[in-house]
């Protein structure tokens, strides 16, 4: 006997896996529903943490194994929780050649953080996109959701600096 | 709908097939052999390894025989210069991908690739070997896992999931990063959903998946279960 | 919605519309929405509220007006205004002094000239209503003959009559490889399946394209339109657009455009009255490049790891779940309504012989006008580098201009008359691609560009063929070696058969056309890489 997805419950009582419950209730529990409720989790959590991925599997009965590929193929998916601010440097082609390699490298130094991982003190993470579409803007930078067009160094790396200083 | 019957020519000699088989097949039923690493009888073929390409004349392009219906009236060519040439480099990649060091393999004298370098005469890798230091993870009771002998020709996943029904294995990451893994990545032993079965390992090509306690050279595989066993599960269906 | 309820309505919001003396048009798509155009826009309502003349004056957002390097963007019209014009690098500070302006004479200091190439030489076919309509309101939408395309298929025309206007249309795939649209279509049309499906390809992962994002986030139901058109021709009721998860924009315009349609009955069940149902989901793709191939972008629908699978077959006859599948790009979509409206033979006439109609392109890199164009095929790569996109800006010298992404090549000063079109760019090394166009200058190195191609193949490979996952790794370790100054010439034929081996052994489109900007280089760009070989 295969167990009801639509009654499993969720792996606690915050209120943010109803949520994803939603998500999968809405695709009908179907197995091609796996990378909307990855999404849904997420953007609830912040990254895809292990209760997460059992839960999805469980919820859309798709195998752990397949969870995890389809969590680690996806650039998009982070499996671990993001600093309390993100700054997204765009390193399309576009941004490239207008400098964006430069303050990506400005940013590595200064705050001894490397692309794709957070801050010491989990203030700042540092990730890279593929090309956020906004090449008129070259270079573009995304801090915390809002694309930056045509930013030099200093202006990013001072936002930059007045987070870390944040208490 | 029955399968029809068609007349193609594979290196020149005219052969009949049926419309529902492969290149790979009916080559093999005529005793023409393509050299293969990931596909196996009895499991669904995936055309990963680029191994099986051959020519067929007026395709724009090589094509893979495990997974290339044949057609009437089809010219195959499955061997030339330049095919060696390919899949000689093929096994370079391979080579240099992970670390094979065949001398301390226990799967040395067994393994399929190791036999198709010395068939291909593939006597020398002459790109930078990237020499990754993966863990082994031994934490299973009964089988080891050495990623460092893994070709990702995903024979693992394929029969654990097609065959044993228990998708324990699959694929994580991607591109050069790319690893097979046990649920959600964790160490075999702890895996909720694996069986202990054993099927991964007898189908492993390389030394990559083995039984625990064997020494150099030891560990040999069979495979000769799995067409009789996947036609029986077919049939149940 | 019954079909004379269409013409009503369109009738309706362009009273509605002519009632306002002045229209301000706020340009809200991503590009200028990232220098905050929605707090111009603010501020401008507010403004006209102050005044009490709402009644008169309306201000709205509209989708992407091209020049995306002057932006923020704002126009004022009608035309018949003294004081319409388009106005660049608007500030929040301005508001006042262009509602001051509105009826007097346009505000001097903004004007941004559309007399020049840059906007005269286009011809808008699919960005028709871009920087038109308020991309939120399917009314305006609606007033610009939307939905009369799928009206006139789904009442006066037989699926076999809408396939025989795209083959008059000549309209090639706009995704990258150029196949005739109506080809794809009558195959999927004549497979034989209980379900069809029809999937927009929105995953537009080419570094420095940004075409498909403008059309979804200035203009969406024109993309639900001919999607519609397509699936009553092909006989599908299904469809999904696969969107990149980075752009939430374009996702958020999408939905509401579905949503908006659905209640309407422009999507769902028995639109028009007619027995025709064709609905519409989106799904969003998750940062991997491969989606963009067909097969891969299916095995994401089906929620799996992107890793594509050996064609034949073609999705046409297996796809998505294993029905019958038409796959097309957005522009491609985005091209349908306009080709119904005014007929195959209209479209034909535009562009040349053998790539028919409009391509839309993105100009960036150094250019002095970045932005988004639409010109006919045939134009010249310096008509559209020098004329519209101005030229190369600081006094540098032109080096080369790369189309084609990832997949394609860069090309040469020597190769700047030849007229753009899908067979032309293939035989310098190079191809259309979805439309990015990247021009570089005498500061950029064609060794770096060729290594930053690759590496971007190398990480987004899904590592399922062995050339392509590990031959990439290799490409990119000879391509640091050479510009390292540590290669010797013997590297540099290693190269080249490297290249050559994972062109023609690799599983899909993406390992395929991994060497071409490596390819490209060697051949226009030679004497670089041999400057950087040890002796």
């Amino acid at each position: 006997m295969q167990r009801d997805p639509a009654k499993l419950e969720p792996p606690s009582d915050d209120r943010r896996w109803r949520v994803v419950r939603a998500t999968m209730r809405r695709h009908g529990h179907r197995q091609d529903a796996l990378i909307e409720a990855l999404h849904t989790v997420q953007e609830s959590f912040g990254y895809l943490d292990e209760a997460g991925m059992r839960y999805v599997a469980a919820g859309l009965n798709v195998p752990l194994s397949r969870v995890y590929g389809v969590a680690t193929f996806y650039h998009f998916f982070t499996l671990r929780p993001p600093g309390e601010h993100t700054c997204v440097v765009c390193m399309g082609t576009a941004c490239y050649i207008k400098g964006g390699a430069a303050i990506l490298s400005a940013i590595e130094q200064n705050f001894k953080v490397k692309e794709g991982g957070t801050t010491a003190d989990g203030k700042i993470s540092l990730l890279t996109a593929r090309c956020l579409g906004a090449c008129g803007l070259a270079p573009a930078v995304v801090l915390d959701g809002n694309v930056m067009g045509k930013r030099d160094r200093s202006e990013v790396l001072n936002q930059l600096q007045r987070w870390m200083e944040q208490p | 709908m029955a399968a029809q019957i068609k007349t193609l020519k594979i290196d020149g000699r005219d052969i009949g097939a049926r419309s529902d088989e492969t290149i790979l097949e009916v080559a093999r039923e005529n005793g023409i052999g393509i050299p293969t690493l990931c596909n196996l009888e009895g499991l669904t073929p995936v055309g990963a390894c680029r191994m099986c390409l051959v020519e067929v004349k007026g395709a724009r392009r090589l094509l893979p025989a495990c997974v290339t219906r044949v057609e009437e009236g089809m010219e195959v060519t499955t061997s030339s210069e330049r095919l060696t040439a390919y899949r000689r480099m093929i096994l370079e990649f391979i080579f240099s991908e992970r670390n094979h060091i065949c001398s301390v393999c226990v799967s040395n004298g067994h393994c399929e690739l190791q036999d198709m370098a010395s068939r291909l005469g593939m006597n020398h890798v002459r790109v930078r070997y990237q020499t990754p230091r993966l863990p082994v993870d031994a934490s299973h009771q009964r089988f080891v896992i050495d990623p460092n002998r893994c070709i990702l020709c995903t024979r693992c996943v394929r029969v654990c999931d097609e065959v044993e029904g228990a998708h324990t294995w699959d694929v994580m990451g991607r591109g050069f990063h790319a690893r097979v893994i046990t649920d959600l990545g964790q160490e075999w032993g702890t895996s909720e959903t694996c069986t202990s079965c054993g099927k991964c390992v007898h189908v492993c090509p390389t030394g990559a998946l083995v039984e625990k306690g064997r020494s150099v050279a030891e560990m040999t595989k069979r495979t000769s279960f799995l067409p009789y066993l996947k036609s029986m599960r077919d049939g149940r269906e | 919605m019954i079909p004379e309820e269409l013409a009503e309505m369109a009738l309706f919001e362009r009273e509605t519309q002519q009632q306002y003396q002045h229209q301000i048009n706020v340009c809200v798509a991503s590009g200028c929405l990232s220098l905050q155009s929605d707090q111009i826009r603010e501020s401008l309502e507010k403004e006209v509220r102050r005044r009490g003349e709402e009644r008169w004056c309306q201000v709205r957002g509209v989708g992407c007006m091209g020049l995306c390097t002057a932006g923020p963007l704002v126009s004022v019209g009608p035309f018949t205004d003294p004081a319409a014009a388009l106005y660049q690098e608007v500030q929040v500070s301005d508001s006042l002094d262009i509602i001051d302006s509105l009826g007097e004479g346009a505000v001097s200091r903004l004007v941004c000239p559309t007399d020049g190439p840059f906007f005269q030489r286009q011809v808008r076919v699919v960005l028709e209503n871009s920087g038109q309509i308020d991309p939120e309101r399917i009314e305006d939408y609606i007033a610009a003959d939307g939905y009369e395309g799928l009206l006139k298929v789904l009442t006066e025309m037989n699926p076999s009559d809408v396939i025989e206007q795209m083959t008059r249309s000549g309209l090639r795939g706009r995704g990258g490889g150029g196949y005739p649209t109506s080809l794809k279509w009558t195959t999927v049309a004549k497979a034989v399946g209980p379900r069809k499906f029809v999937i927009c390809n929105a995953d537009e992962g080419d570094p420095g394209a940004f075409m498909d994002r403008s059309v979804l986030e200035s203009d969406p139901h024109r993309v639900l339109e001919g999607m519609a058109i397509a699936a009553y021709a092909v006989g599908a009721g299904e469809g999904y657009i696969y969107v990149r998860a980075e752009y939430p924009l374009a996702i958020k315009r999408l939905r509401q455009a579905i949503h908006q349609a659905e209640r309407l009955g422009l999507l769902g069940n028995r639109i028009f009255g007619t027995t025709f149902s064709f609905h519409v989901e989106v799904r969003l793709g998750a940062g991997a490049f491969v989606c963009g191939e067909e097969t891969a972008l299916i095995a994401s629908i089906e929620g799996k790891r992107g890793t594509p699978r050996p064609r034949p077959p073609y999705p046409a006859e297996y796809g998505l779940w294993g029905y019958p599948t038409l796959i097309n790009n957005v522009e491609t979509f985005a091209s349908v309504a306009p080709i119904i409206r005014n007929g195959g033979d209209w479209y034909a006439r535009i562009g040349t012989e053998k790539s028919a109609g409009t391509k839309v392109f993105a100009l960036a890199g150094r250019v002095t006008n970045t932005g988004i164009i639409e010109v006919p095929m045939g134009i010249t790569l310096r008509d559209i580098i020098y004329e519209m996109g101005g030229g190369i800006p600081d006094g540098h010298a032109f080096k080369a201009v790369q189309t084609g992404g990832p997949s394609g090549g860069c090309i040469p000063e020597d190769y700047l008359d030849m007229a753009v079109d899908y067979d032309s760019l293939v035989q310098v090394g190079s191809i259309m691609g979805s439309g990015g166009m990247i021009i570089m200058d005498d500061t950029s190195s064609m060794v770096d560009v060729a290594r930053f191609f690759i590496e971007f193949c190398m990480s987004e490979s899904c590592g399922k063929c062995v050339p392509c996952r590990v031959g990439t790794v290799h490409i990119h370790d000879l391509l640091t070696r050479i510009s390292e100054g540590m290669a010797s010439m013997g590297d540099l034929s290693t190269l080249v058969e490297l290249c050559e081996m994972v062109r023609n052994t690799s599983l899909c489109g993406l390992g395929q056309s991994a060497p071409n900007p490596v390819l490209s280089t060697l051949r226009f760009f030679r004497d670089e890489y041999l400057a950087h070989i040890r002796a």
